[in-house]
C-alpha cells in the first residue's frame, strides 16, 4: 500500500497535490483496493464550476460498490481528466499518477491545514483494516 | 452448454403462431405512423419451445434443489396455487368490471385482507403493493402522510438499524426523508443508548426487521416501540421475516403500526426469478385512513342467506394508489389458497419448523463456521464464511463451491456488519435428510479449505457454467441483442 | 401437513441436537405476554375441498371466456399461446429467486437478456431493464430518472391528460415526498401544442401517451423537440402491442419509453401481475433503476450472462439508490419474451392490424347508430371514445344482460367527459360480437 509523502489525505481516501495555489485530486491507492476493479468513473463538477470544502465531484463504481469523491478543498474546478472515463482501471494501477480526477483553483489555502499527512492517513488505513 | 440467443434461431419467414383471419372490412393505416414489420425473430413453436425449456434447465430452482438463501424464504411452492390462480374467473376478469360482476374476486381479496390483519394484528391492510419495497414505500408515505396530517411538519428522518435491508434507507430517500443509522449492540439488537440519543421530535419513525437480518429477535422490541413512540414517531416493521412469526407473535401486538408482508416469501407465492411478488400493508388504527387504495370492503351487509356485497372503497384521507390497478391478484389467489389449507394451526406449524429447521443447522454448523451472534436464532442465521487458518478462502469460494454439491449457496456478504457472512435460511418445507446432507457439504468444504483451497477458488465445477466475469460485463455493458441481420433486412424494406 | 415433511423422529433428534426440549422453548426472545396469540382464522381444509371452494369463487365472476369483452382502458383481452403458460409452468422458472449467482442462473439471465432486446427492438430504443411493476410505477420511475439527471435542479414535470389516470395518480402518490409541480393533465383535452406550451426552463420531464388513453395516436416529434430545445426529457408511455405495427416513438426523440407489457402475453387477472415496461438510450443507463443483465464470458470461456451496474441498485448504494426496486416481475418478462418469440414479426404485425382494423369497424358502425358519436378526431389504434345518449352505467347494465362487457365510463376520471365511454377492440372480438355490441347499443339507446 502506497502513501506518497507529498501528498494531503481526507479521512473520505481522496488525496490532493497542492502546488502553489493548484490542487490535483482523486482517490487513494487503500480507496482503490477496498474498491477492486473500478469500472466507471464520472465527474459531477466541470471546469469553471466553483464548489466548497466537501463538495461531490465525482463518482466511481466498481463491479460490487460505488463511491462518491468530495472535494478536499474548496474551490473553482480548473481542469478535468477527460481520458479517464476511458480507462477507469487506471485508477487501480496508478492512483497518484495518470488517474488523478481533476484539478483546482484552491480558494482558501488555509483549509488544507486540516488535512491529514501521509503518515497520519496511513495510520488512519492501519486502524480500520485491523 | 450454450443455448444460442432467440434471434440467432431466427429463419426469415418462419411463424409460430396462426392467427384468424380479418373478418371485418379493413381500414387504411395511417401511412405516417405505421412502421416496416417490427424487429421481432422468426421462429416455428417448436424452435420457441426448445429454446425456453433449454433455458429453463440451467437454473437451479426450489424445484430442483434445496435454496437456503437468507431473506429471501425459499420455501415450496404448492402446486394447488398455479392451478387456482389460472381458472378462468380470475385470470379471465377486467380488473375495471362493475365490481357486481366480481364479487368473487372481491370476496377472495376481503378474506385475505382480514386474515392478514388478523396474522399482523392490524387494523387494516391494502392489498395494492406489488413487492416487499413497494410495501415499504407506501408503509412511509403512509407515515408521512399521518404526521402532516396532524400538522406535525418537522418530522423528517426515519431511524434504521445497520443490519437493515438496502431497501429501508432506498426507501426513505424515495419518500423524501433523511437516513439515520442505527448501531446493533453486541447481541445483535438495535442499541438502545443510540436509538435513545437518535430519538427527537424530528424523527418520522423507526424502521425495524424483526426478527432482523442476523435472524435474531428484537430482545428489546417492546423498549424500542416504547421509546420510538415517546418521541412522537411511529414504528415501520420489515415483513421479510414474518415467516418466523405466524401465530407467535403479532407485530401490532409488539407496539408496530406500519408492516408490509411478503406474499411471495411468506405465503408460497412463486418467487419467478425475480418476481412477481406482493407486498401488503397493514397498519394501526390511526393509520387506517391512510392507507392506499382502493380496497375490498364490504358495502352491503348480507342478510341470513345471502352474501354481503362487496365493493372497492377509497381511504378516507389515502396517500393515492400506488399502482394502477388492485395489486398482484393472481398472487393474492395462490396466498389465499395457501392459508386455506394451512389454517390457522398449519400456520403456527409453519413457524415452528422453521424456526426448527434453522436452529437445528446453526446448531450442527457452529463447530466448523463461526457464527457471530452466539444465540438461539429464529428462522435464519449468519455464520462467517471465513477461518484464520484458511488465509485467503472467502464466503465467495464457499458459496461456488456448494453448487458443486447440488444446493444454492445461502445469501453471501449482507448483512453488512458480518464479515463475510453467509446468511441461511432452511424454511419449514425441507426434510432433515436435506438438511443433513448440506451439513455434510459445509463440513467438506470447511476441510478443503485447509487442505485445497484452490478447488474452492476455482469453484463451480460441476455446473454448466463457471465464474462469470462480472468486470468485463460492467465495462463493456452489452445489455441488448440486436443482430446486424435485422439492420440489413429493414434498410432493404423486406418488412411490411 | 403436506408441505412440513418432518416426522415426530426428526422432531425428537433436532431438538436434541439444538439442546433444547420443546419447539416452544426456541420463543424465549419473543415477549411472554404476546406470545402465542389464538388466531382468528379459519381451520385448514383438504387440497380437494380447497379447489371446490376456490372454483366457486372465481364462478360468481362474470370472466371474459364467457362474456365478450370491449373494455380495456390499460388492461386488454388479447389471445394468448399455448406455449406461453407451458414456459411460465417450467418449475426450473417459476421457483428460481432473483438470479444472484449466476452460474447456476443463466436460464433465467438469459431469458432476462432476450426480454431486453426484444423490447428493445421493439421500442427503438437502447437499453430496457428486466422490468418494473407495472406501467404506472414504471412512468413514476421516469419522472426519478428525470429528476435525478437534473440533479434536483428541475421540479417540473408535465404529464398529458391522455396518460392513463391510474398512472397520473400513481406518479403522484410517489412524488408526494419531493417538492415537484406536476402540470398538463388540468384539462382532457390538452394536446401536444398545450403541453409544449407549459415546457419551461424549470421542466425535468414531459410524458404522453402512445396511443394515448383514449386511444389517439399522435407523432410527438415537434413535442420532443420543443422539450430538448429547453433540455427536458421527452418520456412515451405505450401499449407496445400497437408497436407492431406503429412508429417506434425512438423516432420522436423519446428520452424515456414505458408502457405495460399486460398485452403481450399475460392475462388481464383483474389487474396484476402485470409488466412495467422501462427503456431509455444509452446515456442514461446509470440513471436507470431495476435490474440489467449483461453478456460476459465465464471462466470456461462461455459466453454467458450477469446481473450488471449494480452499484446503481439499493442493496449497494442504499440512500443514494435510483430506487427501492429489489423484486420486479421477472417472470411476466418472460411471459412477454415467449409471446414477441413465438408472435414473431409478423405475427405481432398481424395481431396489431387485426386490432385496429376491427377497432375502425366497430367505430364506424357505432357512429352510425342514433344517438351514439365517436369522439376521437384523428386517427386511434384499437381503443375510441363513444359519446352516449344515456349514462354509460346505464348501458352497460343493458350489455351485460346480453353477456356483454362493455367499455369504460371515462365520467368518473373526467367530469367533462361524463356520458363519454371507451371501447377497446382486440383480436379477440369477431365481427359477430362487433354487430351484437352494436345491435346492443341501438337497444339500449331506446329503452
Amino acid at each position: 500500500m502506497d502513501f506518497p509523502k507529498d501528498l494531503k489525505y481526507t479521512k473520505n481516501d481522496e488525496w490532493i497535490r497542492i502546488e502553489a495555489d493548484q490542487g490535483t485530486i482523486g482517490i487513494t491507492d487503500y480507496a482503490q483496493d477496498q474498491l477492486s476493479d473500478i469500472v466507471f468513473v464520472e465527474t459531477t463538477l466541470a471546469a469553471g464550476e466553483t464548489a466548497g470544502k466537501g463538495a461531490a465531484c465525482a463518482t466511481i463504481e466498481s463491479v460490487k460498490a460505488a463511491a462518491e469523491v468530495y472535494l478536499p478543498l474548496g474551490g473553482t474546478v480548473s481542469a478535468v481528466n477527460e481520458d479517464l472515463p476511458q480507462t477507469p482501471e487506471q485508477i487501480n494501477s496508478d492512483p497518484y499518477g495518470a488517474a488523478w480526477i481533476l484539478r483546482i483553483q484552491i480558494a482558501d489555502p488555509s483549509e488544507a491545514g486540516e488535512l491529514l499527512d501521509a503518515s497520519a492517513y496511513e495510520a488512519y488505513c492501519k486502524e480500520r483494516s485491523g | 452448454m450454450i443455448e444460442p440467443l432467440v434471434y440467432d434461431l431466427s429463419s426469415p419467414g418462419r411463424q409460430g403462431v396462426t392467427l384468424p383471419e380479418l373478418d371485418v372490412p379493413a381500414t387504411d393505416l395511417p401511412a405516417d405512423l405505421t412502421r416496416e414489420a417490427a424487429p421481432l425473430p422468426e421462429l416455428s413453436e417448436i424452435d420457441v419451445v426448445r429454446h425456453f425449456v433449454r433455458l429453463s434447465q440451467l437454473n437451479h430452482s426450489i424445484d430442483t434443489g434445496f435454496y437456503p438463501l437468507g431473506s429471501c424464504t425459499m420455501k415450496y411452492n404448492p402446486k394447488i396455487n398455479e392451478d387456482m390462480a389460472r381458472l378462468s374467473g380470475f385470470a379471465h376478469t377486467h380488473p375495471l368490471q362493475d365490481p357486481t360482476t366480481v364479487q368473487g374476486n372481491l370476496a377472495l381479496m376481503y378474506s385475505l385482507q382480514e386474515w392478514l390483519k388478523e396474522i399482523g394484528g392490524f387494523a387494516g391492510v391494502a392489498l395494492q403493493p406489488a413487492a416487499g419495497a413497494h410495501g415499504e414505500l407506501t408503509g412511509i408515505l403512509i407515515i408521512r402522510a399521518f404526521h402532516r396530517s396532524r400538522g406535525d411538519l418537522g418530522r423528517n428522518k426515519i431511524l434504521i438499524p445497520d443490519s437493515a435491508h438496502g431497501t429501508n434507507p432506498a426507501t426513505t430517500a424515495m419518500a423524501g426523508l433523511q437516513v439515520v443509522e442505527l448501531p446493533s449492540d453486541s447481541r445483535g439488537n438495535v442499541d438502545l443508548d443510540s436509538l435513545r440519543a437518535a430519538c427527537d421530535s424530528s424523527v418520522a419513525g423507526l424502521m425495524l426487521t424483526n426478527p432482523n437480518t442476523l435472524g435474531l429477535f428484537e430482545e428489546h422490541v417492546l423498549e424500542v416501540a416504547d421509546l420510538v413512540h415517546g418521541c412522537g414517531g411511529l414504528l415501520y416493521g420489515d415483513g421479510a421475516n414474518m415467516n418466523a412469526l405466524l401465530g407467535v407473535v403479532r407485530p401490532g401486538d409488539l407496539g408496530f403500526d406500519v408492516l408490509h408482508y411478503n406474499l411471495h416469501k411468506t405465503f408460497s407465492t412463486p418467487h419467478g426469478g425475480g418476481g412477481p411478488g406482493s407486498g401488503p400493508v397493514g397498519v394501526g388504527e390511526s393509520l387506517v385512513d391512510f392507507l392506499p387504495g382502493p380496497v375490498a370492503d364490504i358495502v352491503e351487509q348480507g342478510g341470513d342467506d345471502d352474501a354481503p356485497l362487496y365493493g372497492l372503497v377509497m381511504p378516507a384521507r389515502s396517500i393515492g394508489r400506488v399502482k394502477a390497478f388492485h395489486g398482484h391478484f393472481g398472487m393474492f389467489v395462490r396466498a389465499f389458497t395457501y392459508m386455506r389449507m394451512q389454517g390457522r394451526a398449519g400456520l403456527r406449524s409453519v413457524a415452528d419448523h422453521a424456526v426448527l429447521n434453522a436452529n437445528y443447522l446453526r446448531a450442527r454448523l457452529q463447530s466448523t463456521y463461526h457464527v457471530p451472534f452466539d444465540r438461539i436464532c429464529m428462522h435464519e442465521f449468519v455464520a462467517e464464511g471465513r477461518w484464520e487458518d484458511a488465509p485467503g478462502v472467502r464466503a465467495l469460494d464457499i458459496a461456488k463451491r456448494l453448487m458443486d454439491f447440488g444446493f444454492h449457496p445461502p445469501t453471501n456478504y449482507f448483512p453488512l456488519i458480518v464479515h463475510e457472512a453467509l446468511m441461511i435460511e432452511p424454511t419449514e418445507t425441507e426434510s432433515k435428510e436435506t438438511l443433513d446432507r448440506f451439513i455434510e457439504a459445509m463440513e467438506a468444504i470447511a476441510a478443503e479449505a485447509r487442505s485445497d483451497p484452490e478447488t474452492l477458488h476455482t469453484a463451480p465445477h460441476t455446473t454448466p457454467f463457471g465464474r462469470l466475469d462480472e468486470v468485463r460485463a460492467a465495462k463493456e455493458l452489452v445489455l441488448c441483442c440486436r443482430p446486424a441481420w435485422l439492420d440489413e433486412a429493414q434498410a432493404a424494406g423486406s418488412g411490411g | 401437513m403436506a408441505y412440513i415433511p418432518h416426522t415426530d423422529e426428526d422432531r425428537r433428534a433436532m431438538l436434541a441436537a439444538i439442546g433444547v426440549r420443546s419447539i416452544d422453548e426456541l420463543y424465549q426472545a419473543v415477549p411472554a405476554a404476546h406470545r402465542f396469540p389464538n388466531l382468528d382464522l379459519p381451520d385448514a381444509v383438504s387440497e380437494l375441498e380447497v379447489a371446490t371452494e376456490l372454483q366457486a369463487l372465481s364462478e360468481a365472476n362474470f370472466d371474459l371466456r364467457h362474456n365478450a369483452c370491449f373494455l380495456g382502458a390499460g388492461a386488454y383481452h388479447h389471445f394468448i399461446p399455448s406455449v406461453v403458460d407451458h414456459i411460465l409452468r417450467r418449475n426450473e422458472f417459476y421457483t428460481a429467486y432473483t438470479p444472484y449467482q449466476p452460474e447456476v442462473s443463466q436460464g433465467t439471465l438469459q431469458a432476462i437478456f432476450e426480454y431486453q432486446s426484444l423490447i428493445c427492438n421493439l421500442t427503438g430504443m437502447d437499453v430496457s431493464n428486466a422490468s418494473h411493476y407495472d406501467g404506472a410505477t414504471a412512468l413514476a420511475e421516469a419522472v426519478i430518472l428525470a429528476l435525478n439527471h437534473h440533479r434536483g435542479k428541475r421540479n417540473k414535470i408535465i404529464l398529458s391528460p391522455a396518460i392513463h389516470p391510474h398512472y397520473r395518480q400513481t406518479v403522484r402518490s410517489y412524488m408526494q415526498g419531493m417538492d415537484l409541480t406536476i402540470v398538463g393533465d388540468e384539462d382532457c383535452c390538452h394536446g401536444p401544442e398545450e403541453l409544449a406550451k407549459a415546457i419551461d426552463a424549470d421542466t425535468a420531464l414531459v410524458a404522453v401517451g402512445y396511443p394515448d388513453f383514449f386511444g389517439h395516436i399522435v407523432d410527438f416529434t415537434a413535442l420532443g423537440e420543443a422539450a430538448h430545445a429547453a433540455g427536458a426529457l421527452l418520456c412515451v408511455v405505450v401499449n407496445p402491442l400497437a408497436l407492431g405495427m406503429l412508429r417506434p416513438p425512438s423516432e420522436f426523440g423519446a428520452d424515456v419509453v414505458v408502457g405495460d407489457g399486460q398485452p403481450l402475453g399475460i392475462p388481464v387477472s383483474f389487474g396484476g401481475p402485470h409488466l412495467g415496461l422501462f427503456t431509455t438510450r444509452q446515456e442514461y443507463v446509470r440513471k436507470m433503476a431495476g435490474r440489467l443483465a449483461g453478456e460476459t464470458v465465464d471462466s470456461r470461456g462461455q459466453r454467458g450472462y450477469v446481473l450488471t451496474l449494480t452499484p446503481r441498485e439499493q442493496h449497494i448504494r442504499r440512500e443514494k439508490a435510483t430506487s427501492n426496486i429489489c423484486t420486479n416481475v421477472a417472470l411476466m418478462a418472460l411471459a412477454s419474451a415467449v409471446y414477441l418469440s413465438v408472435m414473431g414479426r409478423q405475427g405481432m404485425r398481424r395481431v396489431a392490424e387485426l386490432c385496429y382494423h376491427k377497432a375502425h369497424y366497430a367505430a364506424s358502425e357505432i357512429g352510425r347508430v342514433e344517438g351514439f358519436r365517436i369522439w376521437n378526431q384523428g386517427p386511434f389504434f384499437h381503443e375510441f371514445v363513444v359519446a352516449c345518449p344515456r349514462p354509460v352505467a346505464e348501458i352497460n347494465e343493458h350489455l351485460l344482460d346480453h353477456e356483454i362487457i362493455g367499455g369504460y365510463d371515462l365520467g368518473a376520471d373526467y367530469p367533462e367527459l361524463a356520458g363519454n365511454m371507451l371501447v377497446a377492440v382486440t383480436e379477440m372480438n369477431s365481427r359477430d360480437e362487433i354487430d351484437d355490441f352494436v345491435a346492443v347499443l341501438e337497444e339500449a339507446a331506446h329503452d
